[in-house]
């Protein structure tokens, strides 16, 4: 059913990790993301999987259905991994026909495939234990520093809610105007990918006609519920830090000076 | 009674296409809606019904005239805000008014657009779900939910702003006999509460309801009365092409046949009653 679809993969639960502030877990996401990029050593690497790791288990998000999230972005994997086995230079360690080996290119595809893996098991936890909705309070509440400046925060905050809310009553429009052409005769299995391209117009101009009325209807919604930006707006979810959050904000400042060390400390033994 | 509502001469058009004339959908019509009470406002489509119910609240202004909610005319800027919180509105699409992916967030739209403290939206939501039997939805995601729940979170939306009066504008034209008649049991529950009710319907099973019919044809008002004093004219409510409730028509019909039914029975229950009773 088309109405299955997961949004932003989010698992629900109720670990410490799903109730930490959001603002803590995009910031955590953020500098893991970067100390990814500090670490030049495997030894390294072992130690952000390590930490990795004891979140997942934290968060309680079984790791087969984070797998499940990395089947669409193994190719992208491979393909890295086999550029750099092949693109990099150094000592040859295999010849088949104009393709060599190194062993800095095998060094280089492993670093890179690990580097890569360990990225998006992260950041896919991210979405997996954050709800959409405080995903994009969270957002929100980081960038109103930029609000100073003249970026209109609340209001991207709230197309992206509403844009998340409204993922799913699309796909039902596109379901019912799809087994309408259907009924009167549309065909959009067969012939070439032109021919298909062009069989999926009439869908999307009646799609585009009801996401305006939709739009349309919405804003008169809002307006009879006194909405009128967010000056003056209070919220429901009041985001103050807990302790939680600070030991949280602690631990992971802590991992960052433990991972600048490492690297300090690595470069130094092989330098 | 005070009156919460009160229309002077309102008139309302509508641009037509260029060098058109404009197209009065509302054609001078004063009434006041008093404070607690349930009214119902019949018409067919295009009669002008939905069109007042947006003038109710001022997303829409008039074009000649005025409307003062609670003594407040809805041109003025500087209380549309007070104007749309005492007036709230339920629209007829449950998918296209709520605007949150959670039902309590939802919820919390309103209120927390009147900018009231969190924890008091908290206890508001909270209420407000219970009053329309949700309080167990509160953290799904409505587009999980039938049409008949959404239309509920959408009147647990309306009820967390507190608004004095409530005008629902089809509330139940796109749900389920179920669904519909849920809707019409928490409407009659919020209007026993104290809250003043404005039902914009086509369902005449529904206004029989109510304690005032209003029926507007062509944009203006054809009858105004107790249910049945206006089913009462069942030949000219017929004659507009509207249907009549059903109680009314099996009344008009027996009485034909010559079985002396009283012209206050309107609804199912009171023709129930004189059946079982009549000897």
């Amino acid at each position: 059913m088309i109405r299955d679809i997961t949004l932003g993969q989010y698992y629900p639960g109720d670990s410490p990790i799903h109730r930490l502030d959001p603002r803590i877990k995009i910031i955590a996401t953020v500098l893991y993301i970067v100390e990814l990029f500090i670490v030049n050593s495997f030894i390294g690497f072992g130690i952000c999987a390590g930490v990795l790791f004891v979140t997942v288990a934290i968060s309680k998000v079984p790791i087969s259905y984070i797998m499940r999230g990395l089947k669409p972005i193994l190719l992208i994997l491979l393909f890295t991994f086999f550029l750099n086995i092949f693109m990099v230079d150094g000592r040859v360690l295999w010849k088949i026909g104009f393709l060599k080996v190194t062993d800095n290119g095998l060094y280089t595809a492993v670093f890179m495939s690990i580097r890569l893996l360990l990225l998006i098991i992260g950041s896919s936890l991210l979405t997996l234990a954050t709800t959409p909705i405080s995903l994009t309070d969270g957002i929100e509440r980081l960038l109103t520093p930029l609000q100073k400046i003249g970026v209109p925060t609340h209001e991207i905050a709230m197309m992206m809610s509403i844009a998340l809310r409204f993922i799913p009553t699309l796909l039902e429009e596109t379901d019912k105007i799809m087994k309408a052409q259907q009924a009167r005769g549309a065909d959009f299995e067969s012939g070439n990918i032109f021919k298909r391209a062009k069989s999926l117009i009439p869908i999307l101009v009646p799609l585009f006609v009801s996401a305006f009325r939709i739009a349309q209807d919405l804003a008169m919604a809002m307006e009879a519920r006194c909405y009128r930006g967010g000056k003056g707006r209070t919220r429901l979810h009041e985001m103050k830090f807990k302790a939680k959050d600070i030991w949280a904000l602690i631990a992971l400042n802590a991992f960052l000076v433990f991972i600048i060390l490492e690297r300090i400390y690595m470069t130094k033994v092989g330098g | 009674m005070k009156s919460i509502i009160k229309i002077e001469n309102l008139i309302f058009e509508y641009m037509g296409e260029e060098d058109q004339e404009p197209v009065k959908a509302i054609n001078n019509i004063s009434l006041d809606i008093e404070e607690g009470s349930f009214t119902a406002i019949i018409g067919q489509n295009g009669s002008g019904k939905s069109t007042l119910a947006k003038n109710l609240n001022g997303l829409l202004l008039p074009s000649g005239g005025a409307i003062y909610v609670n003594g407040w005319d809805t041109k003025d800027d500087e209380h549309i805000w007070d104007v749309r919180q005492t007036a709230g509105m339920v629209f007829q699409n449950p998918d296209n008014q709520l605007v949150s992916s959670i039902v309590e967030d939802d919820v919390a739209f309103g209120p927390e657009n009147l900018g009231v403290e969190p924890k008091l939206i908290r206890k508001r939501v909270d209420e407000a779900l219970e009053s329309v039997n949700m309080g167990e939805y509160k953290r799904k995601a409505p587009h999980l939910l039938s049409g008949g729940q959404k239309q509920r979170i959408a009147i647990a939306g309306v009820v967390a702003m507190r608004p004095k009066c409530i005008i629902f504008d089809e509330p139940t034209a796109m749900l389920d006999p179920r669904g519909r008649n849920d809707i019409m049991d928490i409407i009659k529950e919020l209007h026993e509460e104290g809250i003043t009710v404005v039902l914009i319907t086509h369902f005449m099973d529904e206004a029989v309801r109510a304690e005032r019919v209003i029926i507007l044809n062509k944009g203006t008002v054809l009858l105004d009365g107790t249910p049945e004093e206006v089913f009462k004219e069942h030949e000219l409510i017929r004659s507009v092409n509207l249907d009549v409730p059903m109680a009314v028509e099996l009344g008009a019909k027996l009485r034909s046949r010559g079985i002396k039914v009283p012209e206050e029975v309107v609804t199912i229950e009171e023709m129930v009653e004189f059946v079982c009773q009549y000897k």
